[in-house]
């Protein structure tokens, strides 16, 4: 679905990806952790067209040429358009693709459906809680449905609860939609949890350090042994790469 | 008590002293509130009163107009692109010039007729609709820009649909600031007014050669009320037009 060849970039002298090159299957469950500050955020923005690179990116067996119609985009901020509504939010993709009114109700519709917030189509965004906005930016990134949803540590800045329900929302949500799904994260508990497979990222430059597959059993039980072991050795590669 | 009786009682009791100091000052130059009134209902019976406070109305109007329809775009635009926002610079050296200042200019420029006084109005009301919108949509956070982007936007649907709705708050409040400095402008304005013996400033000039200072402070709360009116009805067109935001929930 996605392949990344040898992508590098830097801004100035400052070395932020180097030879990134790895693949993602369709329908997988990417998670990608590493330390903060490491370039991941920079590596979702150049898969998402929003940053150029050097190398090459392909999606859905094409070579990458700015934002492509197939992705879909969480951000880490509360990114929700505070002047729209949240049936405006979701619809706002569908208006720049010029959709019919009615197929865009209907796509709304199923959106509120999907992430089980019905009857807040006319809400703003300030009057929503933090993880209901985080639903609503999801809904918004698959409005127009996109193939692959790229996600860039979107629940950090919730508490534990909130980030271990929509944790589950997202896996239903996953499950439902058969996405492709790369989502970035600081939180080696919330990778083992939502991943098929997780990737380690070396500190700045970031390059891809290790890869681990977690053949755990949904849904995961985050006490279980095997989750701790899965946990306990991704840490591992994590904390030599912060000693470093 | 309420908010409104409060502000009625506070507003009763600056009257109140306005009265008793004018009571011990003694002089036709001080006088009271219930002179002042008189003044006033005289300048309003007569017409004359409406007739001043529409003329300067007009004046503001369009001096106010001019500068939203040159201050505005001008700020978005600056805003917008890197390249003009350079531009910032000239402008941050004649904002603090006082608009009183530009009063020789205007009558070497414009004479002393309409265009003089809109000229004037016009400065005091550029700036602040100028910046606000600048500042606007200069701080519109990069990653709302961004997610219009990934969701296929192009650079002019962004600024349409994400940057310039984002920024109203911000542009309606300089035009509200604008038109009460416009307002505030009206009477240096006014001085630059020989051939028109016409609107407010000139009411309250031609009072004080006459030695009339009833008159002179019946204009100045004319002017004290209007701007007050027109203030309260920008808010509220502010607070209707922005529903979304918390602040004014």
């Amino acid at each position: 679905m996605i392949t990344l060849e040898n992508v590098t970039k830097s801004i100035g002298d400052l070395k932020i990806l180097e030879n990134v090159t790895f693949s993602v299957d369709k329908g997988e469950f990417l998670c990608m952790v590493g330390p903060s500050g490491c370039g991941k955020t920079t590596l979702l923005k150049c898969i998402a067209g929003l940053r150029n690179y050097e190398g090459e990116i392909f999606i859905g067996g094409e070579k990458s040429v700015g934002i492509s119609k197939k992705i879909g985009y969480v951000f880490q901020e509360f990114s929700l358009f505070p002047f729209r509504t949240v049936k405006g939010n979701m619809e706002f993709g569908m208006e720049i693709q010029k959709n019919p009114q009615k197929e865009r109700e209907k796509t709304v519709e199923n959106l509120l459906d999907l992430i089980r917030l019905q009857g807040f189509e006319h809400a703003y965004p300030h009057e929503l809680s933090g993880g209901m906005q985080k639903k609503v930016a999801i809904a918004r990134a698959l409005a127009t449905d996109p193939e692959i949803l790229l996600m860039d540590e979107p629940f950090v800045s919730l508490d534990a609860q909130t980030r271990n329900m929509l944790q589950k929302e997202l896996l239903r949500i996953w499950q439902k939609t058969h996405k492709t799904i790369i989502f970035v994260t600081h939180n080696v508990d919330e990778a083992v949890f939502l991943a098929d497979r997780v990737m380690v990222l070396t500190k700045r430059p970031a390059a891809i350090k290790k890869e681990f597959p977690v053949d755990l059993k949904r849904e995961r039980d985050r006490t279980s042994l095997d989750f701790v072991g899965v946990r306990k050795e991704i840490l591992r590669e994590l904390e030599v790469e912060y000693v470093e | 008590m309420n908010m409104r009786t409060q502000k009625v009682v506070i507003v009763l009791l600056c009257i109140g002293l306005w009265q008793v100091i004018a009571f011990l000052a003694n002089t036709r130059f001080l006088p009271g509130p219930f002179e002042v009134g008189k003044t006033l209902v005289e300048l309003l019976l007569s017409g004359e009163l409406l007739v001043h406070s529409l003329v300067s109305l007009s004046r503001v109007v369009a001096g106010f107009l001019l500068a939203v329809v040159v201050g505005l775009p001008l700020g978005i635009v600056m805003g917008w692109s890197k390249r003009i926002e350079n531009f910032s610079v000239v402008i941050e050296v004649l904002r603090p010039i006082p608009p009183l200042a530009w009063i020789p200019l205007a009558m070497i420029w414009f004479g002393i007729g309409f265009h003089s006084k809109v000229f004037i109005i016009f400065i005091g009301a550029f700036f602040p609709v100028l910046s606000n919108a600048f500042l606007g949509v200069r701080e519109t956070e990069p990653y709302l820009v961004e997610a219009g982007r990934v969701l296929g936007a192009t650079d002019n649907e962004i600024l349409k649909k994400i940057v310039i709705p984002n920024s109203l708050p911000s542009i309606l409040e300089g035009l509200r600031i604008g038109l009460g400095i416009a307002w505030m402008c009206l009477v240096a304005a006014e001085l630059t007014g020989l051939k028109s013996p016409l609107g407010l400033g000139y009411m309250i000039m031609e009072a004080r050669d006459l030695g009339r200072a009833d008159t002179v402070m019946a204009g100045m709360i004319a002017i004290g009320v209007i701007g007050y009116i027109m203030n309260a009805a920008l808010k509220w067109s502010e607070h209707k037009l922005v529903r979304w935001k918390s602040d004014h929930t």
